[in-house]
């Protein structure tokens, strides 16, 4: 099935150079971080963590949100979802696959990654969080191929699928909420230390990983002769906005917890991230652009004659996505480590170098979601 | 067989690019290691042992020395036992550069030949020689 | 002679577990030099079950007092010396096993109080990873990489560090510092982090990428030695085993009023702060 992706059209063979260029640049940066050391980011001994991780968590999420997709078609047989529930797998595919390198690049010692495989530990998260990852990988990559392979002989899937695809729906939870306790486990990170992390990381991922999915069905169908249709995108629309209803709830807990408890340490990521601090504020304008956007995606998705009409739906799935983006992307991981330990201020920003192979990840991402997703439509144009 | 010419071009350019480490390196025998243990340490020696016997060390130092260093820094024991029942104080540092303070004529020679990269040297400290 | 298939099966494990068994034996046998001889501890080396510190704020006056043992620690394990870079740089990437800060940074859950003798307020504390009885970084290492000593001490093993960081967002104290860039490298102006001339040529460097922090002298222990930190300290601080109820640490924490930094997380550390101050109240 893989030929498919060898044929195309002029756009789609510059759009597929444009990123290997892409990948090009960010593969010589990451050379120079290699040899020269994470001390060409904007990390420090206080921030430890900064935009990969943040990219990592985000992008679980959004390989988390294909079960979105599985839950109502395999679940509550849901045909409507029939059209669309490959392209959830495969971005599902393409998001952990950036999980994957967006760890890698953050690594002191890369060439030491095995050591997580040859000394497993299970008293540590990042064990199992390795593990749950690399099986939802392989379950999606298994699942969305036979799927899709099946479709294409014109027969019903194989009987030993559907086991694997019941497995994929808690799976899919797990790997969001392990995630989550990479952080929700760790004392004295007050900003982190808080039991809704995972209902949040879930809530968030199923609002932003169904906005994104409905923008790449709308570019599918702008770009290909493939119509993923009207019906399942305004199905995906109501889910996301539930989702994110849920989300913005749960962030307002945040805040009633550590406000009216009034206790300083869970005040201050609060203070840092939407305010500042003694004058330091880096992440103000980001976390106001992320609320202001999240209120205004809000606005539009809550009335459905908004919400049915398609522009307006894109323009709130883009806003939200990018509210979100921001939040759990960046201002999440920040919020954990600034004030210090000491509660000091240390501020962080990624770096040119940062910024470049973080981008270089995501078009990764973007030539592994390409070439699946012309495979997929491929196969559905040629047997529609 | 249709575009035969652009196949064979293509394979033939394959088979070249694929053999040209072997081809560049034909007749080109790079010279036998020769480690040496010319060192004053070593030749102050009235037997000149290491210590295990010189085919152990030969064949199996690199297992030595990870058993040595997870017994140093995982399990705190410092002193190695050999067969023939003497102890060492194990140190890559203070016990083998000690004695071998020739490091590019004695680790260097081989694995240079061998092409490995034993990392040791990254943070061990080698002994400070005259460059060659 | 004819066998049935239950004897056929039989005969065919008994066989397997020979032949696997047999070929342990026979790899043991290879390596026989290795698995004959045996490792054990430096007989001079110091025992203890949970090794502890007690800081005696009262003895430690001038910043030379501190200067000394920051320079001690600092010196022997050839832990790069960053001044030279700019200022802003150096604050993030700097690595350090030992160091000072005051009241507020040191105890930052202790009660903010506004009114607080001005003297403590403004007082430098000794800080150092706080080798705690139940560590955060140990749990989260994902390769064992950092780990709990019988005696007490959390260990880090350079060798397996991955470099992922975990333990330095885990450990409440900031105790932990990750190579930035080659410990063994130069700033801009070509000055070396570690001078050859200072070098400890007995002890390693590290290398990038991984993270290292205090590991309580354990080089030193291992030849009966105190750590090196408070062998110049003047007493300031004391060495010991907190689970022996006659060690000196013990005698003090008993007799005096001692504090812990962030106690609350239940990590249990192992370094006591005698703050004093009662000479001025009395």
């Amino acid at each position: 099935m893989l030929d498919k992706a060898l044929t195309g059209g002029r756009r789609y063979w510059t759009w597929i150079f444009v990123l290997l260029a892409v990948i090009g640049v960010a593969v010589l940066t990451y050379l120079k971080q290699f040899n020269e050391g994470l001390g060409i980011t904007g990390l420090s001994r206080d921030v430890s963590w900064g935009i990969y991780i943040g990219q990592f968590t985000f992008l679980v999420g959004v390989a988390a949100s294909a079960v979105m997709l599985v839950i109502p078609y395999y679940l509550h047989d849901f045909k409507k979802f029939g059209k669309i529930v490959i392209l959830g797998e495969f971005l599902a595919i393409s998001a952990v696959i950036m999980c994957v390198l967006f760890i890698f690049v953050d690594m002191g010692q890369p060439m030491r990654i095995t050591n997580v495989i040859l000394y497993p530990t299970l008293n540590s998260v990042m064990f199992w969080d390795s593990v749950v990852l690399m099986g939802y990988l392989a379950l999606n990559l298994i699942i969305g191929w036979t799927t899709l392979g099946a479709e294409r002989k014109g027969v019903k899937p194989p009987q030993w699928v559907k086991p694997l695809i019941y497995l994929s729906i808690p799976w899919a939870v797990s790997i969001h909420t392990v995630t989550a306790f990479l952080y929700a486990g760790i004392p004295g990170r007050h900003f982190w230390l808080t039991a809704v992390m995972a209902p949040r990381f879930l809530a968030s991922a199923f609002a932003g990983g169904p906005a994104l999915l409905i923008l790449l069905a709308l570019l599918v169908r702008k770009t290909t002769k493939f119509d993923p249709g009207y019906e399942p995108i305004q199905a995906l629309g109501k889910i996301v906005t539930y989702a994110m209803f849920a989300n913005v709830f749960l962030l307002g807990m945040e805040f009633f917890t550590a406000f009216y408890s009034n206790i300083p340490g869970h005040m201050h990521p609060f203070h840092y991230l939407y305010a500042g601090i003694e004058g330091q504020g880096k992440l103000v304008p980001l976390m106001w652009a992320s609320s202001i956007f999240a209120v205004a995606s809000l606005a539009i998705l809550v009335f459905p004659s908004f919400r049915k009409n398609e522009k307006l739906l894109a323009i709130a799935c883009v806003m939200l996505f990018t509210s979100l983006w921001i939040d759990k992307g960046f201002g999440l991981v920040i919020g954990g480590f600034v004030p210090n330990m000491f509660e000091g201020i240390t501020e962080y920003w990624p770096t040119l170098p940062e910024a470049i192979i973080t981008v270089g990840v995501w078009a990764i991402g973007l030539l592994v979601l390409t070439v699946l997703y012309k495979v997929a439509v491929t196969v559905r144009e040629d047997t529609a | 067989m249709y575009d035969s010419g652009k196949i064979i071009a293509g394979l033939l350019a394959f088979v070249v690019f694929a053999t040209f480490p072997f081809i560049s390196n034909m007749g080109k025998a790079g010279a036998k290691p020769k480690p040496s243990i010319d060192t004053p340490v070593i030749n102050q020696m009235q037997v000149k042992q290491c210590v295990e016997s010189r085919d152990f060390m030969r064949t199996e130092h690199m297992q030595l020395l990870n058993n040595w260093r997870d017994s140093v820094v995982r399990n705190g024991d410092r002193i190695y036992v050999n067969n023939a029942g003497q102890g060492v104080n194990i140190s890559l540092q203070n016990t083998c550069m000690n004695c071998h303070s020739n490091k590019k004529k004695f680790c260097d020679e081989c694995h240079n030949y061998m092409a490995v990269k034993p990392y040791c040297w990254s943070c061990h400290i080698a002994p400070k020689e005259n460059a060659l | 002679m004819s066998i049935n298939r239950r004897q056929f099966l039989k005969l065919v494990g008994v066989s397997t577990v020979a032949g696997i068994g047999g070929a342990a034996v026979f790899g043991g046998l290879r390596n026989s030099g290795l698995e004959a001889s045996q490792t054990s501890p430096d007989p001079r080396s110091l025992k203890g079950k949970r090794w502890g510190f007690v800081v005696d704020m009262s003895k430690l006056k001038s910043d030379e007092d501190y200067q000394k043992c920051i320079d001690a620690c600092h010196s022997i394990h050839n832990v790069p010396d960053m001044s030279s870079l700019p200022e802003e740089i150096r604050k993030r990437q700097e690595i350090k096993w030992i160091w000072k800060d005051n009241f507020e940074h040191t105890f930052p859950t202790a009660p903010e109080d506004e009114y607080q003798n001005k003297e403590m307020k403004e007082k430098n504390f000794f800080l150092f990873c706080n080798h705690c009885a139940k560590p955060a970084c140990v749990r989260v290492c994902p390769t064992q990489a950092t780990f709990k000593r019988k005696d007490g001490v959390v260990m880090q093993d350079m060798h397996r560090c991955i470099g992922c960081r975990f333990c330095m967002a885990a450990c409440p104290f900031g105790a932990r510092s990750f190579n930035w860039r080659d410990p063994r490298g130069k700033d801009d102006n070509g000055r070396p982090f570690i001078k050859p001339e200072k070098e400890n040529k007995e002890f390693p460097t590290r290398m990038i990428g991984v993270v290292e922090k205090c590991t309580l002298c354990y080089e030193r222990l291992a030849k009966g030695l105190q750590p090196a930190c408070v062998e110049v300290s003047n007493g300031a601080i004391v060495f010991g085993d907190l689970e022996d109820p006659n060690s000196e640490v013990r005698k003090i924490i008993a007799a005096k009023y001692t504090i812990r930094r962030k106690p609350e997380l239940g990590t249990q550390p192992s370094i006591y702060y005698v703050i004093g101050g009662g000479e001025h109240a009395g």
